[in-house]
């Protein structure tokens, strides 16, 4: 099942239209992406499937159900503006918050001594918010977004004012969420997040969705053909009606490195089959779009054959 | 519903414990007694400890019998003048009198030396020796007797008594209901200006630690405005209860001590205790028998139905205006910035407030004072100023169903711009951009 499904999604503010037409499907346990520049209308979206704000046509379906209001309960939300009851004691803040999503007095209580525990700051429970540094406060509002364990989590950048160090703990913790079964819905331009966890992405422009599927998808869905190899002696011809060799360096003494274009249909075992005969081999790998390569061009607003090209260019 | 509970018990609680609500709730009732207290406690103390000014007199018209009195001895000098200041700078009395001979319907040059600057009161409490003398021998000029004097005198008091629809007699006492309606109008203004701006206060705090956006996603924003405006009249009907029992007991343990009864009677058995006089004693007796009127009075008046309707428009205005500071403060981001709207709202408070004492309590009944109590913006001040003064029932129901849909109306309107404005930064607030809010869909 689908832990979220978007359909024909609008909404339009009396000068300009902040989503347009958006669909997206995320599926259940998966990590996924929700990419775009500042202004794109990716907290748009979030306020809209945390029935902050409504949509003005369109439907959201969580878990094959119509958007309703207890449907908060297994939402977990971190927004990008985020904050906490400065004057409020740790434990009576995180009290507070889980009982607005919906816990019991008890089963409350008990939720949080876990999650202290699990982040060993058993002993903050008196501490007031205003008393704790920035990155301590950041550990406290993730416990408030998770601590009623909702099936689906949605963070927004979820990592800006963590150390690496925090940022790290947190990572583990999010995939130790979606081994335990909930989906989580990243929303970030942080791509080096998006490569190393994501499974699932989808990027919005400019209010508009203009790409979505699998990670793998994705760059397969991108990939140039471009192949990298290093190689001895610089003196080889490849046939020309197959490959086109885009440019050549020297790395040192007779080491070189060359960025082969191969035409649509040649895979890679059919190049190193090609150059084996012609030359002395060192390393060879396919060229891959990165996610910000793609991201860049793809809000540069260019179009999917100038995106190729402009892959094929990096 | 759940919800609306727990927002409600985390802004009473919050402000309940904190030490700062500790101490204005228990140190306001403290101010008033204590002031009183030490008052008394000075002037008694003063009063004991006052010894009799010693002041010298050299008296040249041979007109005056000075009497030792509770302020003032007299040492009488029949020296020549500037024999008797040379006597006057060796010793440490007070002061030299010098009273020249003079025409009694032109009394001029007496003089008072001193070596300090004496206050205004010792020299006014010799003046008035001097003209009591003065009075006293122009009476005897004209052959006129103290009595007759006295029996010149006239008071008359108007007995109050308003004839109902039922020909049923009722006295009134207009002092009395001037005075409950000024205090109740009063009230209610300062109860609504000071636990408006706490929720505007409150609204802000939470847009400006961001807290918000977290809150919106678990509650309604308007569950979040109903929760806290509720839990902030909790907070003042509880602080308030508690002055008004913390004052009672206070006072009236306060006065105990000090051994104070009602303080005209105290200041009259004063009179009569140094005098002695008939006429006093008469006096006292009518003063008594007004006293026992007005008591009776206090009776007419209907407390429980005064309680009732004050209790009624506190908490009314309270919602009405209490929505429309939290919509101000979910606009704006800071305390400063929200001043451009305050005064706009709380004008129609200010008009309730000035009307009371130019229209209302001058004439409770005439046609600018029944407006003013049945229109919503103002009929909390003003009616609560102009209900003990028997207002009619159907204007009471009337104010008081229209305050109900008033205070429903500007929590609709406040709503709408509220679950905007929350989520709104950096925005140059002005009265077009809420009124684009307002409009906008959900």
């Amino acid at each position: 099942m689908d832990a979220l499904t978007v359909k024909n999604v609008s909404k339009i503010y009396s000068e300009h239209k902040a989503l347009d037409n958006v669909s997206l499907t995320i599926p259940e346990k998966t990590i996924f992406g929700l990419l775009g520049p500042n202004g794109a209308g990716k907290t748009t979206l979030i306020r809209i499937i945390n029935q902050i704000i409504n949509a003005d046509s369109g439907e959201v379906l969580v878990f094959g159900e119509k958007l309703k209001p207890n449907h908060i309960e297994i939402i977990g939300y971190l927004p990008e503006e985020r904050g906490l009851y400065k004057k409020m004691k740790v434990g009576d803040q995180l009290l507070y918050l889980a009982q607005l999503k919906g816990l019991s007095r008890a089963d409350a209580l008990a939720k949080i001594k876990i999650w202290l525990e699990k982040f060993e700051i058993k002993d903050w429970w008196h501490k007031k918010v205003e008393d704790l540094s920035k990155g301590m406060a950041q550990k406290v509002q993730f416990i408030s977004t998770v601590l009623h364990e909702p099936k689906l989590i949605i963070l927004d950048e979820p990592f800006s004012g963590f150390d690496p160090v925090n940022a790290q703990l947190i990572t583990e913790k999010i995939l130790e969420l979606k081994e335990n079964g909930s989906t989580i819905i990243f929303s970030t331009h942080r791509m080096e997040t998006v490569e190393s966890l994501c499974d699932h992405i989808a990027l919005i422009n400019k209010s508009k969705k203009i790409l979505e599927g699998s990670k793998k998808e994705v760059k397969e869905q991108y990939r140039s053909n471009t192949f990298l190899v290093e190689h001895r002696g610089n003196h080889f011809t490849l046939p020309a009606d197959k490959y086109q060799v885009k440019s050549q360096t020297k790395i040192e003494d007779d080491l070189f490195s060359t960025t082969i274009q191969a035409v649509n249909g040649i895979k890679g075992n059919q190049v190193i089959r090609d150059l084996v005969d012609i030359t002395e081999l060192y390393s060879f790998q396919e060229k891959l779009p990165s996610m910000a390569d793609i991201f860049i061009s793809l809000v540069k607003g260019e179009g999917d054959d100038a995106l190729k090209k402009h892959l094929q260019e990096v | 519903m759940r919800k609306i509970w727990l927002i409600i018990q985390r802004e009473f609680l919050t402000r309940v414990q904190k030490k700062s609500f500790l101490i204005t709730t228990i140190l306001v009732p403290l101010i008033f007694p204590a002031i009183i207290g030490v008052l008394v406690y000075i002037m008694k103390k003063e009063a004991e400890s006052a010894k009799a000014e010693t002041v010298q007199v050299v008296d040249e018209s041979g007109k005056f019998i000075f009497e030792n009195g509770r302020r003032f001895s007299f040492v009488p000098l029949s020296i020549p003048i500037e024999q008797a200041k040379k006597v006057y700078n060796e010793s440490k009395d007070f002061a030299l009198l010098y009273i020249p001979p003079f025409d009694i319907n032109k009394p001029e040059g007496m003089i008072i030396y001193t070596k300090e600057n004496p206050s205004i009161e010792k020299v006014g409490g010799l003046e008035s020796i001097l003209q009591d003398r003065i009075r006293d021998l122009k009476l005897e000029e004209y052959k006129i007797d103290k009595a007759t004097l006295k029996g010149l005198k006239v008071e008359v008091n108007l007995k109050q008594i308003n004839l109902s629809d039922t020909g049923e007699e009722k006295s009134s006492n207009s002092g009395i209901l001037y005075g409950l309606g000024f205090g109740l109008g009063i009230l209610i203004y300062m109860f609504v200006l000071v636990y408006g701006i706490q929720i505007m206060q409150g609204v802000i705090d939470e847009k400006t630690s961001k807290i918000v956006e977290v809150i919106v996603s678990s509650v309604r924003p308007f569950q979040l405005m109903l929760g806290k405006i509720i839990g902030i009249a909790s907070v003042g009907l509880l602080q308030f209860t508690i002055w008004i029992i913390l004052i009672t007991v206070l006072s009236t343990g306060a006065l105990g001590y000090f051994g104070l009864k009602m303080p005209q009677k105290q200041a009259m058995e004063e009179v009569v205790k140094q005098v002695g006089d008939e006429n006093v004693k008469q006096a006292m007796d009518q003063q008594n028998s007004r006293i026992n009127e007005t008591l009776a009075n206090l009776g007419e008046i209907r407390f429980g139905k005064i309680a009732f309707v004050f209790v009624f428009y506190f908490l009314g205005g309270y919602l009405l205006y209490g929505a429309l500071f939290a919509a101000v403060g979910s606009a704006v981001e800071s305390m400063q910035e929200s001043q451009q709207f305050q005064f706009p709202i709380t004008l129609p408070l200010l008009i309730g407030y000035l009307g009371l004492f130019m229209f209302i309590l001058r004439d409770p009944h005439g046609s600018v004072s029944f407006w003013l109590s049945v229109i919503p913006f103002t009929s909390p001040v003003a009616m609560v100023g102009r209900i003990a003064f028997d207002v009619p029932t159907w204007e009471l129901a009337l104010s008081m169903i229209l305050l109900i849909a008033g205070f429903l109306f500007t929590t609709w309107i406040a709503g709408r711009v509220y679950r905007v404005g929350i989520l709104m930064t950096g925005t140059k607030v002005s009265w077009k951009v809420l009124a684009k809010w307002f409009f906008m869909k959900g």
